[in-house]
């Protein structure tokens, strides 16, 4: 069975049986994954262009080596965004990269929607690797992998992702793929880092950490962007950490098993404590593991369909 | 030159008429209203209207031409052109330009370059040096030069203290402050702030950022006396809080753009970036407000902010695209098709948001329909099916988001200053 669309642009369109579809594939290339030769030929003579207007490390490393798994071609095309204004325009460097005849592109950018933009200038396939703070969806489906693996289910779990939901791409396509798989889905944050209107998306809002802890199953725990400090969206790290942070004590004080994960990069001591971060609850080296076998899965059934 | 425009239906509220009748021109003044005898006919070029709508020429008083320095976008000739296919037989331009409108010499220049078309252009001076609300741009002389108005549009005055100084200084003309009301602290965002914007996940423009600022300058139009017009008003508070400076008394007065009343911020999914603008798509609650305050009496104007991009810079992330539509050449058939046809506004409503209220905000002369006059004329086909068609637009700038929309209603000829421009056709009268 093929994915229903010639992308993957985002979660918010992606159908139930395509969520499932990826995570299930996903599974048989972490098999791969296990085995002494880590390679398979499926998309030998592919070719798959890393376009990275925004520094990248983990996401662009996990693309390329799900590419190498697959016996793609990956060539990578890092751009800053600042040279945009200067020089080349994306439309133009584009088409360029289309010239030279590529079979997908993976694109993170800072704008929102420049994915979509993507597809409506070159023929390949696109997948969204990260688009400003709209979505990154194979984040959230290694995500949703990851919860998969360690619950055995997705649906009617409940998972809360906490932090600054309103500037973060990961937390929108969580809310999107796990709703869509029919998870219970809430946010926990300072009210300045979740956006207006929120519970439109039928989100529970907490702007207590206790009670979203007792409350749910999994605690998706998104990393404090340090820049976003200087727009003044909570006043100090000391502060996010004091009322925010995920402790031994806090986890401990609610007396539950919770599972937490942690896109990475990890603030130590900011929205994880150290102790938590290498403690018993958290699998953040297997979500990463498990991001390699969900890209490979997206670029499998992508760059097989036709 | 004699012509005669037989069959017409005059419509002019301020003379509350609405009539068959005929008008003779002569050499460009009006020199009969009524039947025409065969004397007045003999030598005259004749125009049968077929009972199509002969109204005061219309007035867009919220347009940016990029002359001086993006001639690429859109200069002073092309912007002309645009407003007489789109009807309008008089603009006012917006001082953003490069040098910005706080010299004598700017206005000259662009006084200059219109001077042999059709349409007229009222500069707008910029309120305060380069626009940057720090030192109050040389008004007494711009208003000397030409100036009909003062704004920093783009952005609002910066602060209150410089607002209030210019409104102090502007009571010595009587002009009005066109204000951008946007507050600079909120400012920045690519969309409304809402449900969408968190959906898209693009950069939010919070409706109060435009509302606070509304609130300021009426405050102060209050406190000074001087006269405050909001300039492509978009949300429902600021509505309301006009409706209530009016009722006051208050020197208030406010435009809405036509993409403010059909478009709502729903618009923006796809991120099409002609649909990115300042002030942003809002909810269908404002675009109703909008509507409610056209039809109370509330919006006085309605104004394209017509703003000219090359396809290079629109052809972009939405985020990193600028601001701003082309409006001139479709505003009056989305305004015939929405408001008319839909019955928000009659058409002398409608006749008075674009030609009877911007002059008067602006203190400019408005053609009657009397023998002795000077001919500034619209016509309008009411009833003309027609599709937008951004290609064969005469700005130089096709970014619009209404291409291939299906439009009733069209203006189909202009005339002033001695020329004709009628079913796409230059006379010289």
């Amino acid at each position: 069975m093929p994915l229903s669309s010639k992308h993957l642009l985002g979660l918010e369109t992606t159908p139930k049986e395509d969520i499932k579809l990826i995570l299930d594939t996903a599974t048989t290339f972490k098999e791969v994954l296990e085995r002494p030769i880590k390679r398979v030929p499926t998309l030998q003579g592919k070719t798959v262009v890393n376009l990275f207007y925004e520094n990248s490390t983990r996401t662009r490393i996990s693309f390329e080596l799900a590419e190498k798994r697959l016996s793609a071609d990956g060539v990578n095309f890092s751009v800053s965004t600042s040279s945009v204004s200067k020089g080349e325009t994306f439309k133009d460097t584009i088409k360029n990269i289309e010239a030279m005849k590529i079979d997908m592109v993976v694109v993170r950018h800072s704008a929102a929607g420049t994915p979509l933009y993507l597809t409506q200038l070159c023929d390949a396939h696109i997948i969204n690797a990260g688009d400003g703070i709209h979505e990154h969806p194979t984040q959230a489906l290694l995500d949703m992998y990851s919860i998969r693996e360690k619950l055995g289910k997705l649906e009617g779990v409940k998972v809360c992702i906490v932090g600054d939901v309103g500037h973060s791409r990961v937390a929108l396509s969580n809310i999107f793929g796990l709703k869509t798989i029919g998870a219970e889905v809430s946010v926990c944050g300072p009210a300045t880092m979740i956006p207006r209107n929120i519970q439109d998306l039928g989100v529970k809002v907490y702007y207590n950490i206790d009670e979203a802890i007792q409350d749910n199953d999994v605690l998706n725990v998104l990393r404090i962007q340090l820049e976003r400090k200087a727009r003044g969206n909570f006043p100090s790290l000391r502060e996010y950490h004091r009322f925010y942070g995920i402790t031994n004590e806090r986890l401990e004080k609610n007396g539950k098993d919770i599972l937490i994960l942690h896109p990475g990069p990890i603030n130590r001591g900011v929205e994880l404590a150290s102790e938590v971060a290498d403690g018993s609850k958290q699998i953040i080296l297997q979500q990463v593991t498990n991001g390699v076998a969900v890209r490979m899965a997206v670029l499998y059934l992508l760059g097989t369909q036709n | 030159m004699k012509i005669a425009l037989k069959n017409c239906q005059l419509v002019h509220p301020l003379q509350k008429i609405n009539k068959k009748s005929n008008l003779l021109l002569v050499d460009g003044v009006i020199s009969k209203v009524g039947n025409l005898s065969a004397e007045d006919l003999k030598n005259a070029e004749v125009f049968d209207l077929k009972e199509n709508i002969v109204v005061p020429g219309f007035f867009d008083m919220h347009v940016h031409l990029r002359e001086p320095g993006r001639e690429d976008e859109e200069t002073v000739i092309t912007g002309c052109d645009a407003a007489a296919v789109g009807g309008f037989t008089g603009i006012a331009c917006m001082p953003n330009t490069e040098p910005a409108i706080d010299s004598a010499e700017v206005i000259s220049l662009i006084k200059g370059k219109a001077k042999n078309h059709l349409v007229e252009v009222f500069p707008v001076g910029a309120a305060t040096m380069e626009r940057k609300g720090e030192v109050l741009s040389p008004m007494a002389e711009l208003y000397d030069a030409g100036a009909v108005a003062f704004s920093d549009d783009g952005v609002a005055i910066k602060t209150a203290r410089i607002l209030k100084t210019a409104l102090e200084y502007s009571l010595m003309f009587n002009t009005p402050i066109i204000e951008h009301c946007e507050d600079e602290s909120l400012a920045g965002g690519s969309m409304n702030e809402g449900i969408t914007s968190t959906f898209l996940g693009l950069p939010p423009i919070p409706s109060v950022a435009e509302d606070l600022i509304v609130m300021r300058d009426i405050l102060m139009a209050e406190y000074t006396g001087g006269k405050v017009h909001i300039a492509h008003m978009s949300t429902k508070k600021s509505a309301q809080m006009v409706r209530e400076a009016k009722a006051k008394g208050l020197n208030v007065t406010c435009e809405v753009s036509p993409h403010h009343f059909t478009l709502n911020e729903e618009a923006v999914k796809g991120y099409n970036t002609n649909t990115k603008m300042n002030p942003p798509l809002r909810t269908q609650e404002d675009v109703e407000a909008m509507l409610e305050g056209l039809k109370d009496g509330t919006i006085d104007c309605i104004a394209s902010d017509h703003a000219p991009h090359s396809l290079e810079e629109k052809e972009m992330e939405f985020e990193l695209a600028p601001n701003g539509i082309v409006g001139l050449e479709t505003q009056i058939g989305l305004a015939l098709t929405e408001l008319f046809h839909k019955k928000v506004l009659t058409l002398e409503q409608l006749i008075e948001k674009f030609a009877i209220n911007p002059r008067k905000i602006l203190h400019l002369p408005i053609c009657k329909f009397e023998a002795g006059e000077t001919a500034n004329l619209t016509i309008l086909d009411l009833n003309e099916i027609w599709s937008v068609n951004t290609a064969q637009f005469k700005s130089k700038s096709k970014n619009s988001p209404f291409n291939k929309r299906l439009l009733k209603g069209k203006a189909i000829g202009v005339v002033n200053k001695r020329k004709m421009f009628f079913q796409g056709k230059n006379l010289e009268l």
